[in-house]
């Protein structure tokens, strides 16, 4: 289908916005061009899109505007956890801030050096699980991630790693504009924990594209926030291998708009993955987890739990589909997302959607709405717990479900102290 | 201690009496029963006392040691000392036993200008009052009530009177889903609690229970009212006859 014209001006805008990168070896440019035709074939995401009926994308589009901030007023993010540690400032890598990136097990490069060579394996990965998920379902922002992204990590995981590697996105700028890909790739049996956290910029575009092979298994924890007035575009393309495992964990707060959207493929048989995610706002906020999984293989399981606490006008919006081809016996499949209303004006919206093909497999989906439960408030009430302590606990309760996907129990704690924080600063 | 007068409550949502004048007082350290058919309004009268919404309050009174009860809010009802056992314990996932209980403690303390305990202290009195009542310390671990069978709940109520060690204490039917041994855990729990001053109203279809925690006072609650109060060979003769000649007497 054509697109309308004042779609290819919005797409030729969007190329144009940022600075086409030159010089670099022919798998990265060949990549980068797949990326510019696929988008030039979708064109920009608008509101008619299947996918994109909850979320406007338009301020999406647009250039950066300044948005405010944050002051830092908690400590760092994973301050605690032993890590090897990468700051980005603005979307550009900073290696005066950032540990030595070198670690047993591991080899990390910057993605503008994997770039510059004329041969290298990342060419297998990057720009290619993208391509993927671009069917059945259009991901633009993704592909214009491809084009032009400069910025990111390229990580090649050959064994256990001693420790996790922490990705930090730090903001300095008002209105900054940033895009960041990331890409890993685990060879069979490797072992690794991703961190990442940190505002980024006024508007972030990032992209993570993760290949896994058997036996292997990623860990990946996320937390964005805090600032409220920026916007967060982000991708997730994980294949899986045989027996392989991948976890990943975001916690969000605050954020104007935030879209997050992942794509997970099993290819091998008996694997398991779970994407959760809790998220919490209070009043411009717009939060949207958008969640594809694929099962391609025998007897393997997948998860999705996502759990959003919603104040004063706030958004929370759920699609998230399980498919299930004939070939796919065994499958597990579940999925459940709930929307907790503090008050009548927040809105939930969810797209649960399971699509299956074989006759053998268990799937389950759920999605729910509600207030603080009522009878539960008025138990711990009537044992002298004073009512908005009540609520809060209840609050936290109700997310905690999400939170207990996180395999590593002090990084889970740690999420659940950052979630206690910012219930104690959003109250009536 | 417990002064209940003329007290009348209605729903909130559908335009219906419960409770129909209830007068009702119960003197330091005594311990009275509520037995009565199903229907009654035992568990909204002990819903009302301790401040649960959806209830209109149409008229009457009801006040704790000359404190006014209907005019608090739930959690101040608890720290003047008002407790109720649930009849239906509630489960709360992702809310721990221990942090639970130790909040409810600490607030309550908070509210009457007491110390509060520090994490080490309320471990061990908790781990002392649950071996007490043979509830082990993977059951304080695990969520609110949740997973916990029907005597366990009840089990678990007792527990959390033990811990914030109330004035007055509402026991709504603690006695149903009780296995033989855990009725007489349970009451000798309750009985160790007694000490001349804290007070009990025991709601209750058994006489069995009675039997384990003597009553000063039994009542006979019907359509709302109290239709016969007298010692505990009231409830005796409610086990042996049922209700329709109590019924009768006063039609
Ligand atoms: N929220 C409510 N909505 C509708 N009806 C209610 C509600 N709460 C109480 N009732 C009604 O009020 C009456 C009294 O109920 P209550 O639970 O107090 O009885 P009870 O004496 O405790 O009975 P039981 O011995 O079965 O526990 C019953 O007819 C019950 O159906
Ligand atoms: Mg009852």
């Amino acid at each position: 289908m054509a697109l309308a014209a004042n779609n290819i001006d919005a797409t030729e805008a969007l190329i144009a916005a940022y600075p086409a990168p030159s010089g670099e070896g022919k798998w990265a440019s060949d990549a980068r061009v797949r990326a510019l035709t696929t988008l030039r074939q979708s064109g920009a995401p608008v509101r008619r899109d299947e996918y994109w009926k909850f979320t406007n994308p338009a301020r999406l589009l647009e250039p950066a505007k300044p948005a405010a901030i944050l002051e830092a007023d908690e400590v760092p993010v994973f301050e605690d956890t032993d890590k090897l540690l990468v700051v980005f400032v603005d979307g550009v890598f900073r290696a005066d801030l950032s540990d030595d990136l070198t670690m047993e097990g591991v080899e990390i490069e910057t993605l503008a050096s994997a770039m510059s060579k004329d041969i290298h394996w990342a060419a297998d990965i990057y720009g290619v699980l993208e391509a993927n998920g671009q069917n059945p379902v259009s991901r633009p922002l993704a592909a214009l991630n491809t084009a032009v992204a400069t910025e990111g990590l390229v990580i090649h995981v050959t064994g256990k790693a001693s420790k996790p590697i922490a990705l930090r996105y730090i903001r300095s700028g008002a209105d900054t504009d940033v895009m960041v890909h990331n890409v890993i790739k685990l060879d069979a049996g490797a072992d690794l924990t991703l961190l990442e956290s940190g505002p980024a910029a006024a508007r972030f575009n990032s992209s993570l594209e993760v290949e896994i092979a058997d036996s292997a298994a990623l860990h990946h924890v996320r937390t964005q926030g805090r600032d409220h007035e920026r916007l967060a575009a982000t991708h997730m393309f994980a294949r899986l291998g045989k027996e392989s495992r991948f976890k990943s964990f975001t916690v969000t707060v605050n954020g104007v708009l935030t879209r997050n959207e992942a794509v997970i493929e099993f290819t091998g048989d008996d694997a398991f993955a779970t994407v959760s995610g809790a998220s919490a706002g209070d009043g411009a906020y717009h939060h949207d987890d958008t969640v594809f999984v694929t099962h391609d293989a025998l007897n393997c399981e997948s998860r999705q739990v996502f759990k959003k606490v919603l104040r004063n006008g706030a958004t929370g919006v759920f699609q998230g589909k399980i498919l299930v081809p004939s070939h796919a016996q065994k499958t597990d499949g579940y999925q459940i997302a709930q929307g907790m209303l503090l008050e009548d004006d927040c809105t939930f919206l969810a797209k649960p959607e399971l699509e299956i093909y074989a006759d053998d497999v268990i799937c389950s989906h759920g999605s729910t709405c509600g207030a603080v439960d009522e009878t539960a408030l008025f138990y711990l009430t009537s044992r002298g717990v004073p009512k908005d302590q009540a609520q809060d606990m209840l609050v936290l309760a109700f997310m905690d479900e999400s939170i207990q996907e996180i395999e590593d129990t002090a990084l889970a704690d740690e999420i659940r102290e950052r979630l206690g924080g910012w219930v104690e600063r959003h109250k009536d | 201690m417990l002064k209940i007068e003329n007290l009348k409550a209605s729903l909130e949502e559908e335009d219906k009496q419960i409770l129909k004048g209830i007068d009702l007082e119960i003197g330091e350290g005594e311990v009275h029963a509520i037995m009565g058919p199903n229907g009654s309004g035992k568990s909204t009268l002990s819903y009302v006392l301790s401040g649960k919404g959806g209830y209109v309050v149409d008229g009457g009174s009801a006040s704790l040691d000359g404190a006014d009860l209907l005019d608090m809010e739930p959690e101040e009802r608890a720290a003047e000392g008002l407790f109720l056992a649930f009849q239906y314990p509630v489960e709360i996932p992702g809310v721990g036993n221990m942090t639970f209980l130790r909040t409810a403690v600490n607030s309550q303390r908070k509210m009457r200008g007491e110390e509060e305990l520090n994490a080490a202290e309320f471990l061990k009195l908790v781990r002392a009052r649950a071996k007490d009542l043979k509830i082990d310390a993977d059951m304080l671990k695990r969520p609110v009530n949740v997973g916990f069978s029907g005597g366990e709940k009840k089990r678990n109520e007792i527990l959390q009177m033990a811990m914030l060690e109330p004035k007055m204490c509402i026991l709504d039917e603690t006695d149903s889903g009780l296995d033989v041994d855990a009725m007489k855990l349970v009451s000798e729990g309750v009985n160790a609690m007694r000490d001349g001053k804290r007070s009990f109203l025991v709601i209750t279809h058994y006489q069995r229970l009675l039997d384990h925690i003597k009553p000063d006072v039994v009542h006979i609650m019907a359509a709302g009212k109290i239709i016969k109060s007298g010692g505990p060979e009231l409830a005796l003769q409610v086990e042996n006859e049922g209700y329709a000649d109590l019924l009768n007497e006063v039609a």
